[in-house]
């Protein structure tokens, strides 16, 4: 009489198969299997396998909630991590869904087909403030970047020389910051001269910076317009850090409103310039 | 001897070398009105034409015996005059801003008077195309279809029809009348379109077909009727920057690949590389026809005639181009990043016919004059160079801008020409006395597009400053 495999029987069978009589020694897994095969499941043991499985989050949980230490944080890691990925995988899964038109949003900055493929040049922009100027022009007061520098005295700008046979006058003064004389100067003769602008300290060209181009040309100067520390010191062309000086623009190519283009705007130094042997400034728009 | 008064020996040829008549004296009192009866009767005009008279390149306006005095010219050799023929009508120079009509969202790219030139159309960074009504000078309607920016507009000759062609590549036809989308929008191109071409009135009326250029390297014929892309010009290895149909039927595509291509497109669509123009060392900006003016305005003329049936449209059309054309056939000139421009005359050889050097930077646009004799360059070098359409050789540099000029649109009886510039300024030269004739400023910013109307009443322009404004005389 043979039973079919997968019937269970309340009593164990007697008798020994002949296949396992010489395999006394099995992986303890492999007894599991052989009894299943032999005897099939537990008459609950679906059931109870899938509860224990659906309580295994709770369980997972529970643990994960009172862990200590760097258990705890080594569990909640990899939570963590689980939790991204699956994020993602339903994002994906969405997006397949619907069939959305490929939505280009409309770029800033159009430009013609012949400037497409070129590099974007820097672009002054033209003097279309007008009214902004004349509101300041009203007010008198002028917006610059170096609102307040540091005042420089007289005897660190300016150098005694001492003349005459035994040495003794002391008239005269030599600068020592950077000056700009103009083209058409020319020396006063030496006994008469009271102030000495040495050549050496002479400048005629500086770096300006645009603003809002952020791009820097060497123009040239044309004139010393107002230097803080006093009118003295404008008259004598003296450049030092925050004096206003007039520049020459026209390689920027500016042009106001009405047509005219424009080849003289002011910009303030921002460096010292006897210490750096230049000048830098900052154009004023 | 002495009753006569001082005389001069003069020979008169035309812009082609032809002369006309013998040498003959003529009284050094004689100016240029006598000379234009002269001209008028050896021609054997019905109607009185005016002319230019030109000696060594300069034009001759005050009487022959000044001009001798002035350029110390030896009485005994023969003068040569070169005459040239003006146009019967006059177009007034602008000089001020009629209006300043806001109303896109950004920058204006494109502008593009219809050949009757009593419609304007412009697109624009905002991706709408806008018709604006020129009589009370406000916009009319404002045509949604585009996905990005219109990168180019153009009407077909017979101004039933508007094209602009979009950033996405994609192109639409709009009906002027009312404004609305002509169909869907029609896609093939995969890059940006350049340039849009029409095929003139007197090979096909009513017109149909239009070739596109675009940055993907190639050239679409498509056609308005059946909205649909007919044929595909492939052959360019990188972008192609502008397209022309000429007045033979070929089609010239100017490519950043340093060619330009030739191609025979008959009626059917069937098509083949004709030739190949090779001669630039780098991009090819723009190209120009001789025969441009009268393809696009096709039967409109200045005297504003309406025809009724299509064979007088064509036969109108046909008898414009051929005069256009003259006897040397039609040029083609191309400028370059190389900073030559080369004139190639296809009918005689592929080889450049001249060489156009001058510009120290690139050259942005190029263009002949309406009646073909003039060739204007627009390039980065600030100026805008002038050189004789026939010969190619070179007249005149005007200088007066201090940015980049993009473009250049001539005056339809060729006297004026107008340049509009990165430094936001439009300028308007006289040609004949080759000198800055008005400075229109009014831009805030950037001009990028001109066109001066068929009519010669108004001028348009363009930029970044998304105003447009119409300037009148």
């Amino acid at each position: 009489l043979t039973l079919p495999e997968n019937v269970s029987l309340s009593l164990p069978p007697t008798s020994v198969s002949p296949s396992d009589r010489y395999e006394v020694t099995m992986p303890q897994g492999d007894y599991i299997e052989q009894h299943r095969k032999r005897h099939g499941y537990r008459l609950d043991h679906f059931e109870r396998k899938r509860k224990k499985e659906a309580r295994e989050v709770h369980r997972h949980s529970k643990r994960a909630q009172e862990s200590l230490g760097i258990k705890g944080k080594m569990i909640a890691k990899k939570n963590y991590a689980e939790k991204a990925e699956m994020k993602k995988t339903f994002r994906k899964h969405e997006e397949s869904f619907e069939r959305r038109k490929a939505d280009e949003n409309v770029q800033e900055g159009a430009v013609p087909a012949y400037l497409l493929d070129r590099e974007p040049t820097n672009r002054a922009k033209v003097l279309s403030n007008t009214i902004k100027q004349k509101r300041k022009e009203k007010a008198g007061k002028w917006e610059v970047p170096l609102p307040k520098v540091r005042p420089v005295a007289e005897d660190e700008m300016f150098r005694v020389i001492r003349s005459g046979k035994r040495k003794t006058k002391q008239w005269k003064r030599m600068v020592t910051k950077a000056t700009f004389v103009g083209p058409g100067f020319t020396r006063k003769p030496p006994k008469y001269e009271r102030f000495i602008r040495p050549s050496g300290l002479r400048f005629t060209k500086a770096h300006v910076t645009h603003p809002e181009l952020k791009c820097t040309f060497c123009l040239e100067i044309i004139g010393v317009k107002k230097n803080p520390n006093g009118p003295m010191y404008t008259s004598l062309g003296v450049m030092t850090r925050g004096t206003i000086v007039e520049v020459n623009v026209s390689e920027l190519g500016l042009v106001t409103p009405g047509g005219k283009v424009v080849w003289g705007k002011y910009a303030q130094v921002t460096n010292n310039p006897e210490n750096d042997g230049c000048i830098n400034a900052v154009l004023l728009v | 001897m002495a009753e006569m008064g001082k005389t001069v020996i003069c020979q008169l040829i035309d812009t082609e070398a032809i002369p006309l008549g013998n040498p003959m004296y003529i009284p050094q009192q004689a100016g240029p009105l006598q000379l234009t009866e002269l001209a008028n009767r050896f021609l054997n005009n019905k109607e009185k034409l005016p002319y230019a008279f030109y000696v060594s390149g300069e034009e001759l306006l005050v009487p022959v015996g000044t001009y001798i005095e002035k350029r110390r010219v030896s009485v005994e050799k023969t003068l040569t005059i070169v005459y040239r023929q003006q146009a019967v009508f006059r177009t007034r120079p602008v000089y001020r801003i009629s209006a300043s009509i806001a109303g896109h969202q950004d920058a204006v790219l494109c502008i593009s008077f219809s050949p009757d030139g009593k419609q304007l159309a412009s697109g624009s960074g905002d991706t709408t195309v806008r018709l604006w009504d020129l009589n009370t000078q406000t916009p009319m309607f404002t045509c949604k279809g585009h996905r990005s920016w219109v990168m180019a507009i153009a009407w077909s000759p017979d101004g039933k029809h508007l094209v602009s062609g979009g950033k996405a590549g994609e192109i639409c036809c709009w009906k002027p009348k009312t404004g609305e989308l002509d169909g869907s929008p029609l896609k093939g191109h995969k890059k940006w379109v350049t340039s849009i071409s029409w095929e003139p009135v007197h090979l096909n009326y009513p017109c149909r077909r239009f070739v596109t250029s675009s940055k993907d390297g190639d050239a679409r014929i498509w056609d308005i009727s059946l909205k649909k892309s007919v044929t595909c010009l492939s052959g360019h290895t990188l972008g192609v920057t502008c397209v022309k149909w000429g007045g033979e039927g070929f089609i010239y595509t100017g490519s950043q690949d340093r060619t330009i291509k030739m191609w025979d497109v008959t009626h059917e669509g069937a098509l083949c590389l004709k030739a190949q123009l090779k001669g630039h060392g780098l991009w090819v900006n723009s190209l120009a026809l001789s025969t441009e003016y009268v393809l696009r305005t096709g039967a409109f003329d200045h005297t504003g005639k309406q025809y009724s049936s299509p064979e007088e449209v064509k036969k109108a059309a046909l008898k414009r181009y051929d005069q256009a054309k003259g006897k040397c056939g039609e040029r083609l000139v191309s400028g370059s990043d190389d900073m030559r421009m080369i004139l190639w005359e296809q009918s005689v050889s592929d080889q450049p016919k001249m060489h156009l050097f001058g510009h120290q930077k690139l050259v942005n646009h190029v263009s002949f004059s309406p009646n073909g004799q003039w060739i204007a360059s627009a390039s980065f070098d600030n100026s805008v160079r002038i050189w004789d359409g026939i010969t190619g050789v070179f007249i005149t540099t005007l200088q007066g801008h201090v940015g980049p000029v993009y473009q250049i649109s001539w005056s339809p009886d060729s006297r004026m020409l107008l340049s509009g510039s990165k430094d936001s300024t439009l300028k308007i030269w006289d040609i004949g006395g080759r000198k800055l004739k008005h400075d229109l400023p009014g831009h805030a910013d950037e001009v990028y597009a001109v066109d001066w109307s068929p009519d010669g009443e108004s001028v348009a322009s363009g930029g970044n400053d998304k105003c447009l404004k119409l300037w009148v005389g």
